[in-house]
């Protein structure tokens, strides 16, 4: 084959090559965009009238979670299935954020942190990579750290709107995430900086927890429960 | 601990009274069991498993890298040696071991997304293949292609009873075939380096007198160039910045074949080279100021 010719089937290659990144912008675009609509639902337990109907926001974002399902199940037949480190970068980012916001309405309805696996099952993908289109754990991890930074947004907002109980339950929770984090071994990468902010977010929610201790704001709501 | 305090500089000390560890591993104690921690402990060994993998992988590369420059300096003395075909087998022998190595990396990626480690790997296979493009140019006085050089990365397991099955016991032949593909990229890169490499020999070649080869370098280093300029943008950020390098040792080349034509008659042999390298530091002061 001469040089010119091999140059001609490379260059093929690259071509084919940008238009798959193209497609799969372009389905990335609108999953961004209902993320963020997801996002302002969720946002709105911040304000202090919105502690009374969490359940509803919940259940209208998890109904913005069926078009994320049908987003990804397009952006999955953009490309073939054992690639898909070769592109993770393109989705990379708006998957932590769908893992975050799922996380949210996950801890908004029961408290708890949602698994891998039940975040898999949200976003209709798979979590062994075996299996086709899954969920990076480092994603998924990096999410959980979002969920962390906006829990303690909620602990202040939280006082503010006179639920003094709520940030107590969301001490013990990031704590608990904390002891987690730090069981890993993480590299020196985008996660560890990531990580490396958690300590200002437990640090944030001990001293709501402080000043609402000092104040025998804690108590209060204690002996309101018995 | 207080021991340690007297003898131990200030820094462990710090360490020392730094009292965090161990409010926090008392905590740890009271929850160890729950579902989070569990969780997190699986993630720990996956993240782990992950790690090493990448660790062993950049290690590979590495090696497969200094094997490859090795290989490379060897075949630049093919220039000033009679005895080439005894060079040439011998950086066969060298381009065997560095396949024993990728084959590693092939074993260490069966059943994984290559391109999960990529970044890992492509140092090391980029120079690989100006290693063998090299090699084959020198042979074939041609450009190697991407599946000339896929081709020799398969790999079998010589275990001769597993052969001798029949082909329909599939998943034990399976089991021992290893392939690496090398991706277009990677492959645009190595050859882009190897530019360079052809560059170096071309100026060596004059260097002993040879006048032939040069011409056909320069030849061939143009048919290269326009591959990559009509390849041009298309390809990544990496390829559009080798296009400058490769612009300049195509210049160096073509000067060299320029200054041969034109007083190669006039000039004594062993002057040659002394007129080249004089160009071809002017050609750099000139890429300097531009």
């Amino acid at each position: 084959m001469s040089v010119s010719q091999m140059f001609i089937t490379l260059q093929g290659v690259l071509t084919a090559d940008q238009d798959i990144r193209e497609e799969i912008r372009k389905v990335v675009q609108t999953m961004e965009q209902t993320a963020r609509e997801i996002l302002t639902v969720v946002q709105g337990v911040h304000q202090g009238s919105g502690f009374q109907d969490i359940p509803k926001k919940c259940q209208k974002a998890r109904e913005h979670f069926g078009t994320v399902r049908t987003q990804l199940a397009s952006l999955k037949i953009k490309f073939p299935a054992e690639q898909y480190y070769r592109f993770h970068e393109h989705w990379r980012f708006v998957l932590q954020r769908l893992v975050f916001l799922a996380a949210f309405v996950v801890y908004l309805e029961t408290e708890t942190l949602v698994t891998r696996e039940a975040v898999a099952e949200i976003l209709g993908i798979e979590a062994d990579r075996e299996k086709g289109f899954h969920l990076d754990i480092e994603d998924y991890l990096s999410g959980v750290l979002t969920l962390a930074s906006e829990l303690s947004r909620l602990a202040v907002n939280s006082v503010t709107a006179g639920d003094y109980s709520r940030p107590l339950r969301i001490s013990a929770f990031i704590n608990e995430l904390d002891s987690g984090f730090r069981l890993l071994n993480l590299k020196n990468d985008s996660l560890r900086k990531r990580y490396d902010g958690l300590k200002y977010d437990v640090k944030k929610i001990e001293e709501v927890v402080y000043d609402l201790s000092i104040r025998g704001l804690n108590k209060e709501t204690a002996s309101e429960e018995k | 601990m207080s021991g340690k305090e007297g003898t131990g500089g200030f820094r462990k000390r710090k360490h020392d009274n730094f009292p965090h560890g161990h409010r926090r591993e008392e905590k740890d104690n009271l929850n160890y069991s729950s579902a989070v921690i569990m969780a997190f402990k699986s993630f720990q060994v996956e993240l782990d498993t992950r790690h090493d993998k990448y660790e062993r992988l950049v290690k590979l590369s590495r090696d497969i890298t200094i094997e490859s420059k090795r290989t490379i300096f060897l075949l630049h003395r093919i220039t000033s040696t009679p005895n080439g075909e005894e060079i040439l087998m011998e950086s066969e022998a060298k381009l065997d071991t560095v396949r024993q190595k990728i084959k590693q990396v092939a074993q260490e990626l069966m059943g994984e997304d290559m391109y999960q480690y990529h970044r890992a790997i492509s140092p090391g296979l980029q120079e690989y293949v100006e290693a063998v493009s090299f090699q084959y140019f020198i042979k074939t006085r041609s450009l190697v292609s991407i599946e000339e050089i896929n081709r020799q990365l398969i790999f079998t397991e010589e275990a001769k009873e597993e052969e001798t099955k029949p082909s329909s016991d599939c998943n034990s032949k399976q089991d021992h075939t290893w392939n690496l593909k090398v991706t277009p990229v990677d492959y645009l890169l190595g050859v882009a380096d190897l530019t360079g490499e052809l560059m170096r020999m071309c100026i060596n070649s004059v260097g002993n007198g040879d006048m032939d080869t040069p011409f056909e370098l320069s030849q061939f280093l143009r048919q290269i160039y326009d591959g990559f300029s009509y390849i041009g943008n298309t390809g990544p950020y990496e390829v559009s910045k080798k296009l400058y390098t490769l612009k300049q040792s195509l210049a160096k080349v073509e000067n060299a074949c320029y200054t041969l034509k034109v007083r190669g008659s006039e000039i004594p042999k062993h002057m040659l080279a002394d007129v080249f390298s004089t160009k071809a530091e002017i050609i750099d002061q000139e890429d300097g100021l531009s």
